[in-house]
């Protein structure tokens, strides 16, 4: 690498912090601008220090709501993934199951998910089980398709090879189909971290005790909007840390993936 | 201990399909020796080596046989080198090199290791048993194939024109390196490059157009044989028998 290629690399990566700070401060001077020179009032749209100042005066209170949400989220996250990750082994290990799921799988599609929520509400009462499900309802579909099709799609050459060197059938699938698996998975898994938190949410507003959610709808029914605004803020941040998290822990388990595209 | 293969009276229909890819083929290998199988794209002699390494579905129409010197079947006795390096990029040279132990015993002993190591060494590939596949160039990666087709430690080895993704140079070195430490094994190396067939083969078969195996002349002189003025004669002659044979 010779030094105008140091010298790119260095100024791309520390720029990244320095334009997400600028972007943030250019978008949140506009939206006080509108604000301002548009006279809105608070019960519609209140500015961003306003809702700053909510931020820090209710604190305790946001962070108790965080904690619940994050919570359901986490648990719907892993919940969702197991079943996912189990019903894509299921189809292709068992062709009967197969033959009789798939159809089911995709025909459930037609049914929103948030459709399901009031059900689950009725089932699962208005705790946090409702909740966790319908994250992990939410991210089955993708999580369950993307392991199927990467399981499915194994290079032939990979299993002509373990086949010639007498791996038998659990073998293979541990050893080969698994890890070359993973990267068509990985999308998966980044398309759940963005969806997870949109059923736990939703699940909250349908009914519940508590969570961010359940905080916006309160909030909105008083028209604290800025109350509203900084739970938005919160969930909004929690999210993109959760799939800024995500992505670099998948780009550093699955090294070859991020390889093979560059090729 | 070397071992004799030979094929005889054996056919190949796929399913599905009305033709024989290839009909009634007889072809013995030497034992300890390269048999060069020729030929133009899609003439089924990747089928044939396909069916000898036990990759063709038993739905398919197979018949004829396929027998050993010692009278014992050549599954687990068979090593396979395709034309891709099919390394796996999520493990490591040292780790793909002991492939056949994971996948047959679910974890490699450090003696193992030791072994590959000492291997990758001979093929000159010291100080890369940590890095992953997609850190060597064609040449590297292809030798480490072959050191995993070593380490597999088989005395029959199929090889589907493992050199032909390489360059000129790559390609010369590492044909002279295979022939060294393939010695004493039985080979048998599909390739569509004449000059290929010709530097390494003790036995050299042309898969005809009307899939029929021909055998051929070559040089007598010992393998690898070096690309000079009568390697070229033989070339010039093999390619004209190739070019009637495309009509």
């Amino acid at each position: 690498m010779d030094n105008s290629n140091i010298k790119s690399t260095f100024v791309s990566r520390s720029s990244t912090p320095i334009r997400l700070f600028v972007t943030a401060i250019v978008l949140m001077a506009l939206w006080q601008a509108i604000v301002y020179f548009f006279d809105m009032p608070r019960y519609i749209l209140p500015g961003p220090i306003l809702v700053f100042s909510k931020l820090i005066d209710n604190h305790q209170l946001l962070f108790e709501h965080s904690l619940i949400t994050i919570t359901e989220i986490i648990l719907g996250l892993f919940s969702g993934l197991l079943m996912g990750m189990l019903f894509a082994l299921q189809m292709l290990l068992f062709k009967p199951v197969r033959r009789w799921l798939l159809p089911v799988l995709i025909a459930s599609q037609a049914v929103p998910v948030f459709a399901l929520a009031p059900i689950l509400m009725l089932w699962f009462g208005y705790g946090m089980t409702s909740k966790v499900i319908m994250a992990a309802l939410i991210i089955f579909f993708p999580v369950t398709t993307t392991c199927f099709d990467g399981l499915r799609h194994t290079p032939i050459g990979y299993l002509d090879l373990a086949h010639t060197m007498g791996a038998n059938k659990w073998r293979q699938l541990w050893h080969i189909r698994l890890p070359a698996a993973l990267p068509t998975l990985s999308s998966g898994i980044r398309v759940a971290v963005v969806v997870a938190p949109i059923g736990a949410v939703v699940g909250e507003w349908v009914g519940s005790a508590g969570g961010l959610g359940y905080l916006m709808l309160q909030s909105n029914a008083r028209m604290q909007i800025a109350d509203m605004f900084a739970a938005l803020i919160i969930l909004a941040l929690f999210s993109v840390s959760l799939y800024y998290f995500t992505d670099q822990l998948l780009k550093r388990l699955i090294p070859w993936h991020r390889e093979q595209a560059g090729h | 201990m070397t071992i004799a293969v030979s094929l005889n009276d054996v056919s190949l229909r796929y399913q599905g399909t009305e033709a024989d890819t290839f009909s009634n083929l007889d072809l013995d290998l030497v034992a300890g020796q390269w048999t060069c199988l020729l030929g133009p794209s899609g003439c089924g002699k990747t089928s044939l080596l396909r069916l000898m390494a036990g990759l063709i579905d038993q739905q398919h129409h197979v018949s004829g046989a396929i027998t050993c010197s010692d009278e014992q079947g050549l599954q687990n006795r068979i090593a396979y080198m395709a034309q891709q390096d099919l390394l796996l990029p999520w493990l490591n040279v040292i780790d793909n090199v002991c492939l056949k132990t994971r996948l047959t015993q679910g974890s490699v002993s450090p003696q193992v290791r030791e072994k590959a190591s000492q291997l990758l060494a001979q093929l000159n590939l010291s100080d890369i048993n940590h890095k992953l596949p997609d850190q060597l160039s064609g040449g590297m990666r292809q030798r480490v194939a072959l050191a995993r087709t070593l380490m597999q430690d088989t005395p029959i080895v199929l090889m589907d024109e493992p050199f032909s993704a390489l360059d000129a140079v790559n390609r010369y070195k590492l044909q002279n390196l295979a022939v060294e430490v393939l010695k004493n094994r039985t080979v048998l190396l599909i390739t569509h490059d004449p000059q290929e067939a010709l530097r390494l083969s003790d036995q050299l078969c042309l898969f005809s157009s009307e899939h029929k195996l021909l055998k051929l002349n070559k040089p007598d002189t010992a393998i690898p044989r070096p690309v000079d003025a009568q390697l070229g004669e033989f070339q010039q002659t093999l390619l004209a028998k190739m070019q009637g044979q495309h009509g």
